[in-house]
């Protein structure tokens, strides 16, 4: 069972007593894209801020249940420590605006206080937004605030900074959903492309979006995973009636 | 329906913006001639002797002011040593707790602290630092300028914290970037404009106070920069001065306060130009 990045067992998640996620089991193998579907409110944002638990910053937020990333009980860990480990991208792009585009990539490095050589610093920004395809639109002008970009590069700046900590899961919170058709496309495209050696987790209220770039997709509906399987399979011959009629826009 | 009516309502409406304008031009007539006053006589008054020089005994012509700028820089400095770090720590703690009951408590002590008299933090002063140690000085002054800072501090501090955006202590936080260091690194650099503005605003606000140094600081005719003597300070100069019965020492009493309105309002534009040119977009 190496090959497992993530595995979620009968996990629960609370507001006050409010139970927004009902008994869900999950497991995510490495280098695959999973996508987690449904409709507003259905708990599936809930789902990944468990995974590196900012869900339990909201006052009043518990869980029961375990998740383990590779093998270390998510529950056991510090929480910046597994949140090195679990790289995430934000429905809005939220590059920090005080910091360059160069300063923004390694932000993961500089504030944690992690020292590094300036070359080495180099390297990694220059990798990292080699893989989140920016670096040509960025490379002349790195020393610019991050803030200054489009939309979409603004994105796809935050995707780099995610990757330049070499996440274990890049966790995604509807990272489209306040882009442009165009920008959109090219973050998808980059999705495909990291998969061949990033594990991603990936929340969408957009079916078709699911189906272009997930390998498996989980659908959620009022806190309860209906179904979990590979993309190709849920999309052509539903198991379950409800996920049928999300599929085909009956509701949601 | 008929012009009759319409031309009424228009003329309504040009007597409105008449009497908006000229209530307008009337509120900012007293700044005006304040500073049209205070220059007229006191810029004849400033020279390299009234500014270089200490104050001399009655009897003998010239002198200056020296000792009273030195001191008000002093008390500045003093007081922005204990006002900024407590000032600030309060506003962050505002931002990040909202709700409450420690920090109902230190919203509702804020404005009361706001309204308190200057006078009677000038007392509060002599009580903690005069008595025990049994002299005025400049301490006490900085102790007593710093309790008129710390409102205003702690309530910009706050208002700007609150308009940063949560996703981007979220970002921060994702990262695995402890608590502290998401606060120290990312939000108050991100709030730098507004805290630096409202420094400069309460040090503004308080370089012109006098009441509360009347028994603190308590004025001095010679040069001190001891933090534990009593100093001078261009407020209580003006005071001492205009207070006098002489003449030259009321044009003194002028141009003291020239140069203590130039410091307040360069004090003020520069934290104008500090929230415009350093304003951080999100």
């Amino acid at each position: 069972m190496e090959d497992t990045v993530l595995k979620v067992e009968k996990f629960s998640a609370f507001f006050g007593d409010n139970k927004v996620l009902k008994d869900v089991d999950l497991t995510v193998r490495r280098n695959v894209v999973a996508a987690l579907m449904g409709p507003s409110g259905c708990g599936k944002t809930t789902l990944i801020r468990c995974v590196n638990r900012m869900h339990e910053l909201i006052p009043g937020a518990t869980v029961t249940g375990k998740m383990t990333l590779i093998d270390e009980d998510i529950y056991a860990m510090q929480p910046i420590v597994l949140r090195r480990k679990v790289g995430m991208v934000f429905q809005k792009p939220n590059p920090f605006p005080t910091m360059s585009i160069y300063e923004n990539v390694i932000a993961g490095y500089k504030l944690n206080g992690i020292r590094m050589a300036k070359s080495e610093l180099d390297t990694v920004v220059e990798r990292s937004l080699k893989r989140s395809a920016l670096w040509d639109e960025v490379k002349d002008t790195l020393h610019r605030k991050g803030t200054f970009l489009s939309g979409g590069q603004q994105q796809r700046l935050c995707i780099a900074r995610a990757l330049a900590m070499n996440p274990e899961i890049l966790l995604l919170d509807e990272p489209t959903s306040a882009l442009d058709p165009k920008s959109t496309s090219q973050i998808e495209e980059l999705f495909v492309e990291l998969k061949r050696n990033v594990t991603m987790l990936l929340v969408t209220h957009n079916i078709a979006q699911a189906a272009r770039v997930s390998d498996v997709t989980a659908f959620i509906y009022l806190g309860e995973l209906v179904e979990f399987g590979p993309t190709e399979k849920m999309f052509t011959v539903p198991k379950d009636k409800r996920t049928e009629e999300y599929l085909t826009g009956k509701f949601g | 329906m008929t012009g009759g009516h319409v031309g009424r309502r228009l003329a309504k409406d040009a007597i409105f913006k008449g009497v908006v304008c000229l209530f307008a031009f009337l509120s900012l007539l007293p700044l005006f001639l304040i500073l049209y006053y205070i220059t007229m006589k006191g810029i004849s008054v400033i020279n390299w002797d009234f500014l270089f020089s200490l104050p001399r005994p009655i009897g003998e012509a010239g002198g200056g002011v020296v000792n009273a700028i030195v001191g008000t820089l002093m008390l500045i400095v003093l007081s922005s040593v204990i006002s900024v770090p407590c000032g600030i720590a309060a506003g962050i703690y505002l931002s990040e707790n909202k709700a409450g009951k420690l920090s109902n408590t230190i919203r509702l002590s804020v404005i009361v602290l706001q309204g308190t008299p200057s006078i009677v933090i000038g007392i509060i002063a002599y009580l903690w630092i005069v008595a025990p140690l049994r002299t005025f000085s400049a301490l006490s002054g900085g102790v007593a300028l710093s309790i008129m800072m710390l409102p205003v501090i702690i309530k910009t501090t706050e208002e700007t914290l609150k308009l940063i955006p949560y996703h981007l202590k979220e970002a921060s936080l994702a990262l695995g970037v402890p608590y502290y260091r998401t606060i120290l690194k990312v939000i108050l650099p991100s709030g730098i404009s507004g805290i630096l503005t409202g420094i400069l605003l309460s040090v503004a606000r308080i370089t012109g106070e006098t009441a509360p140094l009347l028994f603190t600081a308590f004025g001095n005719q010679f040069m001190n920069v001891n933090i534990f003597k009593p100093i001078d300070s261009l407020p209580y100069r003006i005071f001492y001065y205009a207070m006098s019965p002489y003449p030259e020492w009321h044009s003194f009493a002028w141009g003291a306060s020239f140069i203590l309105v130039v410091l307040t309002l360069a004090l003020n534009l520069i934290a104008r130009g500090i929230s415009v040119k350093w304003k951080i977009q999100f």
